[in-house]
């Protein structure tokens, strides 16, 4: 039993829990129609590859990857600020949130 | 010893003139743009002054005998710029000016005559707007007049020869607004391109077979081979001819010269009879050397003079515009000249381009009188009666008038009358030449007689309100010239031609004798005497016949009065099929055609494209969003399949 407990959680699961996040990032941010939706799946994303680096870092034990998830998390923070920012602008201006329904740029 | 004679001070100080008065002349005071206008060709005329001078004292020391002094110089006199034009494997052309006899005598005649007849200017375009323009121009011509008299290679003469053919075409066309001048300007240009061509080709056989464009290296050549006697040299001559016939208004090219007199009057006299024209002269006299090793193209050159002479006068019988009369009897004095070089009498054509350019700018100068005061009336059978308003004018055209119709012992009577001798001595052609020549003369005198007797005798035949004198600035040249016309030919040819003889060779087979010559000179003068009766029965005594001899040959009247009709010629068989073609072909098939279809195609084509792509700019957030996961995807995959690896790293060039 503590044999079982001592031992380390495998490389490939942190790995396979990070792609079968970012994956349902990308899934998420193509099939769902409200705005707010789609952000928090590119959070998803953000935060699967975050898990790579640290899974990375850890085995490598190198620091460089923990250093990066600290500015992935940085950045998505600011970013999160300016999005809902521009989120609520979009609301404003349209009222509505349904991402086909901003396709204003276009010719 | 030689003296240095600042030969390039010739052409550059009117380029200066140009310079300043083409940049600046607009907005300064018309007093400076005049004396910088006139003070270019005066310094000029100054420079080849002092290089007769050191020339003819030379000379003078010869004479006695005595040893040369500091100051005298050697003929051909060489000034070569030290850096090299072209320097293209063998072929080396310098910038080099040469004077010798030849080029001293035209260098005289272009910037002397030149000088005048800017002075002339200073009155007659005093009310025009274009005064600076006017003279930048002028200036500019003698610039590229100087450069063609003084080259030393066949390639500056060229220079010169395309340049003056640009003032030309400025001059001609310098109302601009007016579209028969601008139209006169373009015909003059065009037609002259045919004439270049044909010097640019000899330019060309030049430097195949001599490999060298300075024309004492070729006359070095050519002296050294006597025996190498027509072939190429004979094409090398016609199409030397050619660019000749063509700034000479020659037959055929002979077209453009009487267009171009919508330019103002003082150009006329300038360019288009005095100076410019003459230069297809002067450029056979210049490479005589080449005629005279191919008898065949020196039999073309006399015929196509003869041939101009008589046709341009039977033309000048019947014009009513009073330039021209002037200028088609200038293409029968051009023709006259040709005629000389023809038979070898360089000297003799050199002599007539000299005094003709004396009494032809003069000609041209009262004309020009005639119409200022007229108030711009040119047609001949409106005017009549003016000696008595224009006294001046008067005696100065009789002075011209009697000169080109070589009455003894006014300058015309002396060249012309060389020019038939030297004909008449070459054997059964030459008397053929001579004869042409002195039928020549006839109608010459009467068609001259004719201008004078309707412009300044009879009645005036149309109300000509205030007439006046011109002011001195024009008055001035007028007598100069009208001085000149009646002694310009008492020098003589033999003097002249002696002078002359280093440049253009002695000439061989005189066989006259003072007996002959007598003879031939009361001809000449008894068929210009003949001229003048004629021209008095009809248009002082029976005024009535002119009008009568024209209805009764109404056929031979229209032919001559249309000028043979040969603008029309042209325009039907040159200008009309070259138009079309370029209609039909070059615009539609060409241009419409290839150009504009290709043009269609490639647009066709990135139109089509972009409506199929814009499809994928479709505006929709999560179409992009699919795309660019699909791409990244495909990287993804592209770099774990094992063979796309290789090609991959294959191409960072691993």
């Amino acid at each position: 039993m503590s044999s079982f407990l001592q031992q380390e959680v495998p490389l490939s699961w942190y790995l396979l829990l990070s792609a079968a996040l970012f994956s349902l990032g990308v899934v998420g941010f193509l099939i769902k129609r409200n705005l707010i939706t789609v952000f928090m799946s590119i959070e998803l994303m953000l935060n699967g590859v975050n898990l790579s680096f640290v899974t990375f870092a850890h085995q490598w034990n190198a620091v460089k990857g923990q250093i990066f998830v600290f500015f992935v998390m940085m950045v998505a923070a600011a970013e999160a600020a300016v999005g809902l920012a521009i989120i609520i602008a979009v609301f404003r201006a349209r009222a509505t949130l349904a991402v086909d329904r901003i396709d204003r740029m276009k010719l | 010893m030689n003296a240095n004679l600042h030969l390039w001070l010739i052409p550059l100080l009117p380029f200066a003139g140009f310079l300043i008065n083409g940049i600046l002349g607009r907005r300064l005071p018309k007093r400076i743009v005049t004396t910088v206008a006139l003070l270019a060709p005066l310094a000029a005329f100054v420079v080849v002054l002092l290089a007769a001078n050191s020339v003819f004292s030379y000379a003078y020391t010869v004479c006695k005998g005595c040893t040369l002094t500091t100051g005298s110089i050697f003929l051909p006199y060489v000034e070569t710029c030290p850096l090299p034009w072209i320097n293209a494997g063998l072929l080396h052309i310098d910038f080099s000016f040469v004077l010798d006899q030849l080029s001293l005598v035209m260098l005289l005649v272009v910037t002397g005559v030149g000088f005048l007849i800017h002075v002339y200017s200073v009155g007659y375009m005093s009310d025009d707007e274009g005064y600076a323009r006017y003279f930048s121009y002028l200036n500019l011509f003698l610039f590229f007049m100087t450069v063609l008299v003084l080259a030393g290679n066949a390639l500056m003469m060229f220079f010169g020869w395309e340049g003056v053919g640009l003032a030309s075409y400025l001059l001609i066309g310098f109302y601009f607004q007016k579209k028969s001048a601008a139209d006169a300007g373009k015909k003059a240009f065009i037609v002259n391109r045919i004439g270049d061509f044909g010097f640019l080709i000899a330019m060309f056989l030049l430097v195949a077979n001599f490999g060298t464009l300075t024309f004492s290296e070729i006359g070095a050549r050519l002296g050294a081979n006597p025996a190498w006697q027509g072939g190429v040299l004979t094409i090398i001559g016609l199409c030397l001819l050619l660019g000749a016939a063509g700034k000479s208004a020659q037959l055929p090219l002979y077209i453009w010269l009487p267009d171009a007199m919508e330019g103002p009057t003082p150009v006329s006299a300038l360019i288009h009879a005095a100076t410019m024209v003459t230069a297809g002269v002067y450029m056979v006299a210049r490479t005589h050397i080449i005629f005279d090793h191919s008898p065949f193209a020196l039999g073309v050159v006399a015929t196509v003079g003869a041939l101009t002479a008589l046709f341009a006068a039977t033309i000048a019988l019947v014009q009513n515009d009073i330039k021209r009369v002037l200028a088609y009897s200038t293409i029968s004095q051009l023709g006259y000249m040709f005629l000389g070089c023809g038979v070898a009498a360089y000297s003799a054509a050199i002599f007539h381009l000299m005094t003709h350019a004396f009494f032809k700018a003069l000609l041209f100068l009262a004309a020009g009188a005639v119409i200022h005061s007229l108030g711009g009336e040119q047609d001949l059978r409106k005017m009549g009666g003016l000696w008595r308003k224009l006294p001046i004018t008067f005696a100065v055209t009789t002075a011209g008038v009697l000169a080109i119709a070589g009455i003894w012992p006014f300058a015309g009577f002396f060249s012309k009358d060389a020019i038939l001798y030297a004909a008449f001595l070459q054997g059964t052609s030459g008397k053929i030449l001579w004869f042409v020549g002195v039928l020549t003369a006839l109608l010459t005198a009467f068609y001259m007689f004719r201008l004078w007797y309707l412009t300044f005798l009879g009645e005036a035949r149309s109300p000509q309100g205030h007439t006046h004198e011109s002011p001195w600035s024009m008055r001035g040249p007028l007598l100069i010239l009208a001085a000149l016309s009646v002694c310009g030919g008492w020098i003589g040819i033999e003097r002249f031609s002696g002078f002359l003889v280093p440049s253009v060779g002695a000439r061989v087979a005189e066989t006259g004798s003072a007996h002959l010559e007598f003879i031939l000179t009361a001809v000449a003068v008894a068929v210009a005497l003949v001229g003048w009766f004629i021209a008095h029965q009809f248009y002082k005594q029976k005024t009535e016949l002119p009008a009568q001899l024209a209805a009764q040959y109404r056929r031979g009247y229209k032919l001559l009065a249309g000028k043979y009709f040969v603008d029309e010629f042209y325009g039907a068989t040159v200008v009309k099929p070259l138009l079309g073609f370029s209609k039909l072909i070059l615009e539609w098939v060409v241009d419409v055609g290839i150009l504009g279809g290709a043009a269609w195609l490639l647009g066709g084509i990135a139109t089509f494209a972009g409506a199929i792509l814009q499809r994928w700019q479709s505006g929709n957030l999560r179409s992009y969003a699919a795309w660019l996961a699909a791409g990244a995807a495909a990287v993804l995959l592209f770099l774990m399949i094992p063979w796309a690896t290789a090609i991959h790293f294959g191409w960072a060039g691993h």
